[in-house]
């Protein structure tokens, strides 16, 4: 076995010098899929959590169902910082079969919790090493030998605890938390590997690395939840009453959130009958078929997808936007094209969707970057597929949509909601003729009846053919044209209704930066470290819908140089402006991309524009 | 008292309608086409039974059959939607508005090859509605392709014989769980009307199997779709005979002489007995009538299969009485009370 003989980072390795970094660091926990550790870690993050330090956490799997390696990342950040870091501190090696690469992967200083037998001491000596005997200590607090697999996980986050300084009643909370009171038992049974781990950890492990947590009060009030069960209850608050669906990672999870909260929210007390819809399609054409004819018998109906059903949903999206029926979609976006790396993060549908189907199609996107947005988004999506009468998108990511977020409580709906431009029976006693596709008002978007209205008037034909604004078939050049004009206007209609950007405009920045979606988290970061680094100010703007609002054109006219963030290897989002902007405006864009699949981090921001700047 | 002739009443069903909102505009199709048939049938029949056009939802996929909803009911909503997706597109529509009558119009190219999933799916769901083919076994639009339906053995106008076995749609109904299954002949007014009428009381999904010649690609000598063919090899199963629930039984049948089904809306449809007696509840002699038939060369036509009181999608999915797509605000958004709880189990 190879040693890499590195002088030991000198600060980093203060042993039992007072050297202390307090409540800002990563931690990296390796296991093997399948192997339960799953709840272990929540029950670490949720512990410094309950500390109130601010806290992410990052689960990294592979598109396996048990047997290859994960990893999962804890970052605590007394400022704030929940991007992925990318230099892990505190590793805990479980998995023999990466447990190498992960050991030599670390920068020097970094510390290393492992099970004993995979003798990872012998491979660097600028490490803190701390082996711990797990099936030596699982045996005597599990009796049963089967369970032993699940149980070894508590013991790390016991000796994880012991040497980070984490409350031990807080990790008690987190555990009963996580079992719930129904299984007590098995808590009981996972609370004594625990106190085995500390207690190990406080008799045997000396502690030599420098980190530690220490009580904050800055998660005060706040949850934990996934973006994709945000966005669920987004659309059981937004009454959504039809939902379709095709299995496929990393959404699943919204739809089956989603039908857990229907099941204990939208049953009708008295007649205990459903006030919704859920149907499992047999492939996604289906799903979005689905919802295109319920939408267009007026249901709030939406679907849930990733890339890979983006590409099936074509066709019908077309017809969506041709035909004018609201759809509400979700594209929790993963690393393609193709089957890509299907547990991997990506913001690479943002092109692909915005222009989805053949002929001239636009549509509507909206980018949430956190669990409230995502709750906020799902609600704006279903006003805003009714108000335009148009396939919606709302562009979440796995990042966003599988990990666990900290995240300010959702605020309840006060709005009304919006259902759009319906004629109802008494409506066409008023009006002398209906055209179906008639721009009445000027703002490009026509009126609609639902079926089953009861008035002779109320019927129309609905055709993804060409038709006139009587919605009659037709194949003339002039009806064509107007009618896709109008499609154009409405979609101008919308650029002032998709939510305004955030907006930080630094007088004296020079340099703007912009992104959409999670990037913002990495960007907020490297904007710090930037000024803090470098000396530099910059302005930031964060889009959250397409169309683009005003704002951006705006906001790239007051600098000089605008760099884009996005996670992907194309520049899509920059390609949209491209779409949209003045040449000068164009003239001013750089890019910064990463598409690696890991969720962005801070320093890969700041490496790239710091290079681009040539600081 | 004025001398002249009054104008004769219009015709009015018993709801009060002309035949005018039943019928709707003029077809685009090649005169002769049998799929106009089953038009001029479906306009007769909802005349006839005196259903209230906006309470049907038409739906279709693409192709020559899918436009026809344009030819009837102008005073219904209808979707002329994506080729081969007419069932999800109905299945949504059904699952917005359940009180809606879902009629779907495709062709054999819709429902057999490209469309061939969605309509396996639909069969499992039992979806409430009346499904119709329009099968000629052949592409129209694009000029007599053959079609998945077309008959081992059957010839093209070019004189291509076609080597595949056909899918027969009726068959794949019975077995994945239709629970109204027929074939027809467009040129068999009254056979067809009965059928439709049997589907328009049955509750569940009804698929119909209209064999419906294509005049202008395959009526040709050597086509086991064309007129002649058909005509000359249609074995009807039974004679059908339909009263419907408003209207009082006025022929008592004899013992033995026809089965009797009482359908979902109370009407009664009686299967007189031919040749020899076939009992329409059973799924074995369904297949097996279908089977004899295509190893005679010939088309087998009737009430092949009903299954009563099977649970729909509908009722599988326990929704509420009223259509889902206008409930109240107050029915669908959950309390502020309920949110806060989540977000407490959150924290």
């Amino acid at each position: 076995m190879s040693t890499i003989e590195v002088s030991p980072a000198a600060q980093r390795t203060g042993g039992e010098q007072a050297y202390r970094v307090v409540n800002d660091f990563s931690i990296q926990v390796a296991t093997v899929n399948g192997s339960g550790s799953q709840t272990a870690n929540s029950i670490l993050m949720r512990s410094i959590f309950q500390m109130g330090i601010p806290v992410s956490g990052k689960n990294l799997f592979p598109s396996n169902i048990a047997g290859l390696p994960t990893w999962f990342t804890i970052r605590a950040n007394r400022n704030g910082w929940v991007a992925r870091k990318k230099e892990i501190d505190f590793l805990v090696a479980m998995n023999p079969e990466t447990a190498r690469e992960d050991v030599l992967k670390l920068e020097a200083g970094s510390a290393v919790v492992y099970d004993e037998p995979m003798k990872l001491k012998e491979l660097r000596g600028d490490l803190h090493f701390y082996p711990v005997p797990f099936d030596k200590l699982v045996v005597p607090v599990c009796p049963e030998a089967k369970l032993r697999k699940l149980v070894r996980n508590m013991i790390y986050d016991g000796v994880v605890a012991q040497l980070l300084d984490i409350d031990m009643e807080e990790m008690r909370k987190a555990l009963y938390k996580q079992f719930g009171p129904k299984k007590a038992k098995a808590a009981d049974l996972n609370w004594n590997a625990i106190l085995a781990g500390s207690k190990f950890a406080e008799e045997n492990l000396p502690k030599q690395d420098p980190f530690r947590v220490e009580r904050m009060d800055k998660t005060t009030g706040k949850i934990i939840i996934d973006g994709n069960a945000a966005a669920a209850l987004g659309c059981v608050f937004a009454g959504c009453t039809v939902v379709t669906w095709y299995p496929i990672t990393p959404s699943s999870s919204l739809v089956e959130s989603m039908i857990g909260y229907l099941r204990r929210l939208r049953i009708d007390k008295e007649t205990g009958k459903a006030t919704f819809a859920v149907v499992q399609a047999e492939d996604e054409l289906a799903a979005i078929g689905m919802v295109i004819g319920a939408s267009w018998a007026g249901a709030r109906a939406m679907t849930s997808t990733s890339g890979p059903g983006i590409s099936l949903m074509s066709e019908f999206v077309g017809l969506g936007y041709y035909a004018e029926v609201p759809a509400v979609i979700f594209d929790v976006q993963r690393v393609g094209p193709s089957t890509g790396l299907p547990t991997r993060t990506m913001q690479g549908d943002l092109l692909t969707t915005a222009l989805l189907s053949h002929g001239d199609t636009r549509h509507p996107m909206l980018f949430p970057s956190s669990p409230a947005e995502c709750f906020e988004m799902a609600m704006n999506a279903f006003d805003f597929a009714e108000r335009f009468q148009t396939p919606v998108f709302v562009m979440t990511d796995l990042d966003l949509g599988m990990n666990n977020w900290m995240a300010d409580p959702f605020e309840y709906p006060t709005t009304p909601v919006d259902r759009g431009k319906v004629l109802t029976a008494e409506d066409l006693n008023k009006v002398e003729e209906f055209g179906r596709y008639r721009d009445v008002d000027g703002d490009g978007i026509p009126y609609r009846t639902l079926p089953g209205t009861p008035h002779p008037k109320a019927a129309y034909f609905t055709r993804g053919s060409g038709h006139n604004d009587k919605a009659q078939y037709t194949e003339r050049e002039d009806d064509y044209v107007n009618n896709v004009d109008r499609l154009s206007r409405k979609f101008e209609t919308m650029r002032a209704h998709t939510p305004a950007p955030e907006l930080i405009l630094n007088e004296k920045a020079t340099v703007g930066i912009v992104c959409c979606g999670t990037s913002r988290y990495a960007v907020e970061e490297s904007r710090d470290q930037l000024e803090r680094e470098y000396g530099i100010e910059t302005s930031y703007l964060r889009l959250k819908g397409y169309p683009f609002s005003g704002d951006l054109e705006q906001f790239i006219a007051r600098h000089d140089r605008v760099y884009i963030v996005e996670q992907n290897r194309d520049a899509q989002l920059t390609a949209l402006m491209r779409l949209d902007l003045p040449v000068q405006a164009i003239a001013k864009l750089r890019g910064i991309r990463y598409y690696g699949g890991m969720p962005l981090d801070a320093r890969t921001v700041t490496d790239e524009f710091v290079s681009q700047e040539g600081l | 008292m004025s001398t002249t002739m009054a104008t004769p009443p219009k015709k009015v069903n018993r709801i009060g309608l002309e035949l005018l909102p039943y019928r709707g505009s003029k077809t685009t199709l090649c005169a002769g086409c049998g799929h106009n048939s089953i038009s001029e049938r479906i306009v007769e029949v909802f005349f006839e039974l005196g259903i209230e056009p906006w309470k049907v939802a038409k739906m279709s996929g693409i192709g020559c059959s899918s436009k026809t909803p344009a030819y009837f009911l102008s005073q219904a909503h209808g979707f002329n939607s994506v080729h081969g997706r007419s069932p999800a597109v109905s299945t949504g529509a059904l699952l917005a508005n359940k009180n809606l009558m879902g009629i779907v119009v495709t062709g054999d190219g819709d429902t057999a090859s490209i469309g061939i999933g969605q309509f396996v799916h639909m069969l499992r769901r039992n979806v409430p509605l009346t499904y119709i083919i329009e099968n000629n076994g052949v592409y129209g639009l694009t000029k007599g392709q053959f079609s998945a339906t077309a008959d081992r053995g059957s010839k093209q106008k070019t004189g291509v014989v076609n080597d595949m076995p056909p899918i027969d749609c009726c068959l794949l109904g019975i077995e994945l769980g239709a629970t109204l299954v027929a074939r027809s002949f467009s040129g068999d007014k009254r056979q067809l009307s009965t059928i439709l009428k049997a589907c328009l009381s049955h509750r569940g999904l009804a698929i119909v199997d209209v064999i419906s010649p294509c005049v202008t690609f395959n009526d040709h000598e050597g086509s086991t779709k064309s007129y002649s063919y058909v005509k000359d090899h249609e074995i009807p199963l039974q004679e059908l005979d339909y009263v419907p629930y408003y209207q009082e039984i006025a022929v008592e049948m004899e013992e033995g002489e026809a089965r009797e089904v009482r359908l979902h809306d109370g009407s009664l449809l009686r299967l007189k007995k031919l040749d020899r007696d076939y009992n329409p509840h059973s799924k074995m002699d369904a297949i097996r009538v279908i089977h004899d038939a295509e190893e005679k060369g010939e088309v087998v036509t009737g009430i092949l299969y009903i299954e009563q009181g099977r649970e729909t999608l509908e009722d599988m999915l326990n929704m509420v009485d009223e259509p889902l797509a206008t409930l109240p605000l107050e029915r669908v958004r959950p309390s502020r009370d309920a949110l806060d709880q989540i977000m407490e189990e959150m924290r």
